[in-house]
């Protein structure tokens, strides 16, 4: 817990400055990028402070990700990951493979249309795809924990493709 | 300070049996309704009771009958020596009831009534009902209704029966859901469960003594048993993975539910007593859904093992499954008529979702609902009318449509109204 906090306290320096000096600073502290519910993430430019912690462990140039985007999108009845949502994978994979104690729950949902108990379904279904792609990038088994709400937790009211759209989703949580 | 406790108290009681009990509105029974008249029935006027405004609102509610509103009546009989049929001819009825209400000598409220056939001046059914408590006088108002609606449709009445649903308000962290039994007119909603987390699949036992449904804990799925008269809940199966879709053989021995803990969604049988397991399909796509045959001997259930979404039938006791739907892009969660000769489906026809009803001695589908957000069909009793779940003007209610697709009824309250299930005969 104390360790969360003077991590988060640490981004939070990050976010304010947003200078490299700050972040080298911290480097020593093994910084593990915290997205939290509350917001925080972590941004990088390549040759901020803040990267060169990211990379600690691999020996391998900084790498820059963002854990600002926590949600993979779906197509209609579908648990195909597109670009955009390949990028949250990635971005998580190095978060993953970088923090080998974190954890990541994996919340699956489905639009409204079709019945109650398949959508659970296809939800763990684009759930599970989640978790597959994040194994590849480098994730193990006793990070990721699935769960699907089916359509049961909408994040978009309204009941045209725009809402659909949004609600077809994988979230990735801390 | 007692008597502050004391009015906390009478607050508290007043304020947790409320629910916005569900609205009902009719459309498509004009044409073809048969002319009735349900006269006040005689009541002592210590009784604050209106029997026959309970019988008239389910007959109606039915579709089935047009009453004559009370103001047009000639006369109001309320025993047989006192009708003149004229009046009632005059008036186009077909048929009459009327009744009164009196004090058993053996305590409890007694009530008599009769259905009259107008044009031949005739009885044709009366009934002395046992005396029961003024609290059971609405039960027995709905059982004069099922008495009245099986002898001129010629099919069991569905009055006297519950439904239970789920609601489900707010967004986000907000959310909340609960799980509500109900008469079967909306009346008496009482809250079986209440939870941040949702609420799923409510499943009578045959007795009507339990109903079986899904909710979460700590971000994870159960299959919970609650006995209804006790409040007493069990906890009946909590795998990993998905826990979903309960359904009671028709003898309330098993239960088949959806499990993913081996790999996928598949069904599973469970002998409720001992609690052994048995899995009964084994594929890589979907299998979910399942609902018993009448004779317990077949399972329906939704499977996308040919592509997309579809019903498909099997023995209960294992075996190949069979494709049933063919007609829509997709067909779910099936359901049987009581009679097993039709499955109620969510068909998706161009991405309309409707109820449909295949017959499955033809494998015919016909569409009975207009969507275009349709889910969730249960049959009455009876297997005359389907309950299912809609989208009004902005949020989810319930809808309920006759086998024929001729009457539609609407049942709304603030929030979302869904996953309907409708009661067996019996309570």
């Amino acid at each position: 817990m104390k360790k969360n906090l003077a991590l988060i306290a640490a981004l939070a320096g990050l976010a304010l400055a947003g200078c490299a000096s700050k972040g080298s600073k911290n480097a020593g502290d093994a910084p593990v990028a915290v997205g939290s519910d509350s917001g925080i993430s972590t941004t990088g430019t390549g040759t901020s402070g803040i990267d060169s912690g990211s990379a600690i462990g691999s020996g391998a140039a900084a790498t820059a990700y963002s854990l600002a985007n926590k949600t993979v999108y779906f197509a209609y009845d579908g648990t195909d990951i597109d670009s955009a949502g390949q990028t949250v994978v990635d971005n998580f994979g190095k978060y993953l493979t970088t923090s080998p104690s974190a954890k990541l729950r994996l919340e699956g949902h489905a639009d409204e249309r079709g019945s109650a108990e398949y959508n659970i379904a296809l939800g763990e279904r684009r759930a599970q795809s989640v978790a597959r792609a994040l194994k590849t990038a480098g994730a193990s088994d006793a990070q990721l924990s699935v769960i699907s709400y089916g359509e049961e937790r909408p994040a978009a009211d309204g009941h045209d493709e725009a809402a659909w759209a949004k609600n077809r989703r994988v979230e990735l949580a801390q | 300070m007692k008597k502050l406790l004391s009015l906390i108290a009478l607050f508290c009681l007043a304020v947790s049996p409320v629910h916005a009990a569900l609205e009902f509105t009719v459309s498509g029974g004009d044409v073809g309704a048969k002319p009735i008249a349900v006269v006040p029935f005689a009541t002592p006027a210590d009784i604050n009771f209106d029997v026959a405004g309970i019988v008239e609102a389910d007959l109606v509610r039915s579709g089935l009958f047009d009453a004559l509103p009370r103001t047009d009546m000639l006369e109001k009989p309320t025993a047989v020596n006192q009708i003149d049929y004229r009046n009632w001819r005059t008036l186009n009825r077909e048929n009459l009831v009327l009744g009164s209400l009196s004090r058993s000598p053996q305590g409890g409220v007694a009530v008599r009534f009769f259905l009259m056939d107008v044009y031949r001046g005739q009885q044709m059914i009366g009934f002395d009902m046992p005396a029961v408590g003024p609290e059971q006088l609405r039960v027995v108002s709905h059982q004069i209704a099922d008495l009245i609606y099986e002898k001129l449709t010629g099919q069991k009445g569905y009055f006297n029966t519950q439904i239970s649903y789920v609601t489900a308000a707010g967004y986000g962290l907000a959310r909340r859901f609960q799980l509500i039994v109900a008469d079967a007119d909306g009346y008496n909603p009482r809250t079986i469960a209440s939870s941040k987390e949702p609420l799923m699949s409510p499943a009578w036992s045959p007795d009507g003594k339990k109903l079986a449904y899904v909710g979460y804990e700590r971000g994870r799925s159960a299959i919970y048993v609650h006995t209804l008269a006790s409040g007493e809940l069990r906890k009946f199966v909590a795998e990993k993975g998905i826990n979903g879709a309960p359904v009671w053989s028709p003898d309330g021995s098993k239960m088949v539910v959806t499990l993913s803990f081996e790999t996928n969604p598949d069904l599973y049988i469970i002998d409720i007593a001992s609690g052994q397991r048995r899995r009964l399909t084994d594929h890589y796509a979907i299998d979910t859904e399942a609902a018993f045959s009448p004779d317990g001997g077949s399972l329906a259930f939704t499977s996308d093992r040919g592509g997309s979404a579809q019903v498909y039938v099997m023995p209960a006791a294992g075996g190949e499954p069979k494709r049933v739907t063919f007609q829509g892009k997709q067909n779910l969660r099936p359901r049987y008529s009581p009679d097993g000769k039709s499955l109620a489906v969510v068909n998706n026809e161009g991405g309309r979702y409707s109820i449909g009803l295949v017959d499955l001695q033809t494998g015919s589908l016909r569409v009975l609902t207009d969507g275009p957000l349709d889910e969730s069909p249960s049959f009455a009793p009876n297997g005359g009318v389907i309950i299912y779940a809609t989208t009004g003007s902005g949020s989810a209610e319930l809808g309920t449509v006759t086998v024929d697709g001729r009457v539609h009824q609407r049942l709304r309250q603030p929030g979302e109204v869904r996953e309907p299930a409708w009661g067996p005969y019996g309570r």
